[in-house]
């Protein structure tokens, strides 16, 4: 059971990395990725709220939506599962806004670091994409909560190590035309290629 | 005639001019994830300018409506209806494509370019405009959709809609298929090769950067 859980953790951290394998934030990859500063920010924000949202989504799911969820309080046979998009998405956007206010209220110094990346975050496509991978795969409660942490470790590692290559690529000279975003693409390419040889130890 | 000059402008800039994947970094998730086939890349596109098109239509038309402080959740609620109703159509007609999509029908949501859309065009433009406007970043989306998925594809499997097309001649030349071109980083890469391309011959994109 725990060794399951571990590889699960691995493999979203590094083989199954959401950004590299699954292509999943890149938006805000690429539009933060300049500075180290930032990236770590960013990282941590989405770690933060990837592993409060996954679970939560979960048990939404789960006692609200999945076919005949509903049984609890004598409506069975109802299936909502139309309805998780939408659910998914409120769900996101409130718990974002929420935790903004939390930081706000009780700690001036993180809401400095981390509170302008907040709104960012909720239309950020990897935090509903674990979401509603976390549906398509059929994890248990305990697998969504690791799940999400590991996929926020692994988009937050690949963007802080973006930024860092970033960093050292302005001083390079390349074409007018690959400068900037499209030299990115393909940095991030090289760099989904190098996690992809991490699946060896997964499968270990 | 005038009118119909600048409806014309609108849709035509953001296919190329102001292609929303490879000059304004838009809606780049989802654009790599399902270019391993034409196939899906297209019903991809096409949801995409269905989305798009009509979400802004209808953003556009409640635009003077909307508060101010919940627009976004005004806008989110509307996308997702719009794409409810794509996964369902899909689900319904074409299973199997569905099921490749898998999860990125419902990323559609969170796809800048129609929440871009929705705010700097949707909001301050006529419905009709918004509707073309958001027809044009389809039609700008789903080309470079089309354009990866076909090369992937092409080199990758040798196929194009999932029929052989590099003759039997080749192989037996010693011709193989690129399987790298079906892994994830050789989308990142051929992306980065095309905005490398457009950008070099569209020079003046500067101001987006």
């Amino acid at each position: 059971m725990t060794e399951n859980l571990v590889s699960l953790f691995v493999n979203s951290v590094f083989t199954g990395n959401i950004l590299l394998a699954y292509f999943l934030g890149m938006c805000s990859f690429i539009a933060v990725s300049k500075n180290i500063n930032t990236a770590v920010g960013l990282g941590l924000a989405v770690v933060f709220v990837l592993s409060v949202t996954t679970p939560l989504n979960w048990l939404i799911y789960h006692f609200l939506l999945a076919p005949s969820a509903l049984s609890w309080i004598g409506l069975p046979g109802v299936d909502l599962r139309f309805l998780k998009f939408i659910t998914f998405i409120a769900v996101i956007a409130a718990v974002v806004q929420a935790i903004e206010i939390l930081i706000d209220r009780f700690s001036a110094a993180l809401y400095a670091g981390l509170g302008v990346f907040l709104p960012l975050i909720a239309v950020n496509c990897a935090i509903l994409g674990a979401s509603l991978f976390m549906v398509e795969r059929n994890y248990t409660f305990t697998e969504s909560l690791i799940y999400g942490f590991g996929s926020g470790v692994g988009w937050m590692m690949a963007i802080v190590t973006m930024a860092a290559i970033r960093i050292k690529l302005r001083y390079a000279n390349p074409p007018y035309g690959l400068e900037g975003y499209g030299l990115t693409m393909i940095v991030t390419g090289l760099m989904a290629m190098a996690f992809m040889l991490f699946s060896g130890i997964a499968a270990g | 005639m005038k009118n119909k000059s600048k409806a014309l402008q609108i849709l035509l800039r953001p296919v190329w001019q102001d292609n929303p994947i490879n000059i304004q970094m838009l809606g780049i998730c989802s654009a790599l994830a399902i270019t391993v086939q034409l196939k899906t890349a297209l019903v991809m596109a096409l949801s995409m300018t269905f989305v798009v098109s009509c979400s802004s239509f209808i953003i556009s038309l409640m635009r003077r409506q909307i508060p101010k402080n919940i627009r976004i959740i005004v806008e989110l609620c509307v996308i997702s209806t719009f794409v409810i109703v794509i996964d369902e159509f899909l689900r319904a007609y074409l299973y199997d494509i569905s099921k490749q999509l898998s999860v990125f029908v419902g990323l559609i949501i969170t796809n800048c370019i129609v929440m871009g859309r929705a705010e700097s065009f949707a909001l301050s433009n006529p419905p009709h405009l918004a509707f073309i406007d958001g027809v044009g970043n389809g039609i700008g989306y789903g080309s470079v959709l089309v354009g990866v998925a076909f090369l992937r594809e092409l080199l990758g499997a040798g196929k194009l809609f999932g029929i052989p097309v590099i003759p039997k001649f080749l192989y037996e030349a010693g011709y193989e298929n690129a399987g790298f071109m079906l892994l994830a980083p050789a989308a990142f890469i051929i992306i980065g090769l095309l905005v490398w391309l457009q950008r070099t011959l569209t020079k003046g994109g500067d101001a987006n950067k």
